[in-house]
């Protein structure tokens, strides 16, 4: 193995994990909410896949055009999603809450299957395509859109949670729900406000993705797991910390499968998950 | 009701389930019951750990696997026993459910859960590419027709349904001597409330680690009664994280924390699964998973307790 095989790992291992960091983000921000986990973040994200696809055979919208629109379908997705069911089990036990959501990744995959059948659909000839050398390295220039494009989203979303006032006031649920209805903030509002956000940021990501990945029902489930395990490593509600962990999560799985074995490279990122874990039971930057 | 009562009705039901073999003799209904008992034992062995000490694991396809390995591997290189790999399953749950809680159990809630999720993830991904044990291809138990009791091979489904039965009713005298001993009150004590649990002198790491053991030994038998029933095992069937998902989702329906919920549940689920299946399956279309996805979401909202959680409210009303 020669350097520039190393570099150019590092280069497509950051790339990638500017995704996995806007798809954890999603999740993050719910969690912080309402200390329920998303088990159906992975369908969001395939349904945000297809509908990319579909703008694409259907309109010949590239992914890179109707990426406004499937950020809006989603934001209309994780509102609906809470009104229709996460509002009612806000107070059930955790085993319920994390069923229900279970329940909706079931339904939306079958439902997906059901109507569009299991065949892996792919955008051809896309806006962006090709690949630009920088200095010996090559970097494929639809990964480089993608990474900018999710980069971009997640210092939108940072600057919205941290500078607006609806920003503020999502953060001031997140830490007292009682205190914040005191100072008359519709926290129902905020939930129902953090879903859309959420599933939103999961479109983002999954217009991007369409760029230059196949859609199919079950594409959700392993960047579901690499959401779950970024959002843990980087600490339950920090949406900055997420950043961070999903650039590790890239990095150590490009590297895992460069240095061991590319069909181990989830069992290191697993394992290194499980060892800060050890060390951090909180994540890297959550607070317990 | 009086505890003579009780006993009444549960030698009678205990008498019907041994009829019933006996009475249906084809071999589907058969399999129906011996799906409901292995499924309703492992969501028992389960509820050990998640309903009475509160770790909700999302892993437990981990000791399922373990068990149908340890034997099938041990019957084709050693030519032992399936009895005695079902044994030796167990023992290496154990084991591996203590190298496991190491770590785990240092994580609460949501940590917890995610943390046995990835633990499944790592050991299905070792299976499948570990070729010795059969990677992605699977392991085929060599076939014994001798009908020796010793091969744990049976032309008859009536053979496997009586061992069915009798590791279940194994899974729930063991859960039923935990809920009324002083490690059934330190379970619970962890589980409602583990600094104030420890601030009373509850060794709750160690006990912990108890209740994993109890839930992955039990577990493993399941294990590796799977293998000898189906005759066939690989990662995707026997560790895969859905198997782990559909254990407690058994265990939920029928109510966490309970003796008979994990029971109740298997008795509900495992049918209306094959029914789904009969009716709406083999179309390609998922239609049967699209139902059961959708009736997931209506027990999570209308009834988070389980049916279990209905009995007793019930009865505290009459009574």
């Amino acid at each position: 193995m020669t350097a520039e095989v190393l570099l150019q790992g590092i280069v497509s291992g950051l790339l990638m994990g500017f995704v996995y960091a806007l798809i954890a983000a999603g999740l993050s921000l719910i969690f912080g909410l309402m200390e329920i986990v998303n088990f159906a973040h992975g369908e969001l994200l395939m349904l945000a896949m297809f509908s990319t696809y579909w703008a694409w055979a259907l309109w010949r919208l590239d992914p890179v055009v109707s990426l406004p629109l499937t950020a809006a379908a989603l934001f209309l997705l994780g509102f609906v999603t809470y009104h229709g069911l996460i509002r009612w089990v806000l107070g059930a036990p955790m085993l319920a809450q994390i069923f229900a959501t279970f329940g909706l990744a079931i339904f939306l995959r079958s439902a997906a299957q059901a109507v569009w059948g299991v065949d892996f659909h792919l955008v051809k000839d896309p806006l962006v395509q090709g690949r630009i050398s920088l200095g010996g390295l090559f970097i494929g220039l639809p990964q480089m859109v993608a990474s900018v494009g999710a980069l971009l989203a997640f210092v939108f979303l940072n600057w919205f949670i941290s500078r607006t006032e609806t920003g503020l006031a999502l953060q001031a649920t997140a830490q007292d729900r009682q205190a914040a209805s005191l100072m008359g903030i519709n926290t129902e509002r905020m939930f129902a406000l953090g879903w859309g956000i959420g599933a939103a940021c999961v479109g983002v990501a999954g217009s991007l993705l369409t760029i230059f990945f196949y859609v199919f029902p079950y594409v959700g489930a392993s960047f579901a797991l690499l959401a779950y395990v970024t959002v843990a490593l980087g600490g339950f509600g920090n949406v900055p910390g997420t950043l961070v962990a999903g650039v590790v999560v890239g990095l150590i799985e490009v590297l895992g499968g460069l240095l061991i074995a590319p069909a181990l490279k989830y069992v290191v990122v697993f394992l290194l998950y499980l060892l800060v874990v050890l060390w951090r039971p909180q994540g890297l930057f959550g607070r317990y | 009701m009086p505890r003579a009562l009780t006993l009444t009705a549960g030698l009678v039901a205990l008498a019907l389930l041994l009829a019933f073999p006996l009475v249906f003799t084809l071999p589907y209904p058969r399999d129906v019951m011996i799906r409901i008992f292995l499924y309703a034992m492992l969501a028992t062995a389960w509820n050990v750990l998640a309903g009475y000490c509160g770790q909700i694991s999302l892993g437990h396809a981990v000791f399922f696997g373990t068990g149908a390995y340890t034997s099938t591997v041990l019957v084709k290189t050693l030519g032992l026993t399936p009895w005695a790999g079902m044994l030796a399953g167990a023992a290496l749950a154990v084991a591996l459910s203590q190298v496991i809680g190491y770590p785990v159990f240092r994580l609460r809630g949501h940590y917890f859960a995610i943390a046995t999720i990835a633990v499944g993830e790592i050991v299905q991904t070792l299976m499948i590419n570990w070729d010795w044990v059969g990677g992605a291809r699977g392991l085929f138990i060599p076939i014994d027709r001798t009908g020796s009791l010793l091969a744990f091979q049976f032309r008859d489904k009536q053979v496997y349904y009586y061992i069915a039965l009798g590791i279940l009713l194994l899974a729930l005298w063991v859960t039923w001597r935990i809920e009324r001993s002083r490690t059934g009150y330190y379970f619970r004590a962890i589980r409602e409330d583990q600094d104030a649990a420890a601030s009373l002198g509850v060794p709750v790491a160690r006990y912990k680690q108890r209740a994993m053991a109890v839930s992955a030994a039990l577990t493993a038998l399941g294990g590796t009664f799977y293998a000898q029933y189906i005759l066939f095992i690989d990662p995707e069937s026997v560790l895969p994280l859905s198997l782990s998902i559909l254990v407690c989702l058994i265990a939920v329906l029928g109510g966490v924390g309970t003796l008979w919920g994990p029971l109740i549940g298997a008795a509900i689920l495992v049918p209306l699964g094959e029914a789904t299946r009969i009716y709406l399956g083999g179309t390609g279309k998922a239609i049967d998973l699209l139902i059961y996805g959708f009736l997931i979401m209506v027990i999570s909202v209308i009834q988070p307790g389980g049916i279990m959680a209905l009995a007793q409210r019930g009865r505290r009303r009459t009574g």
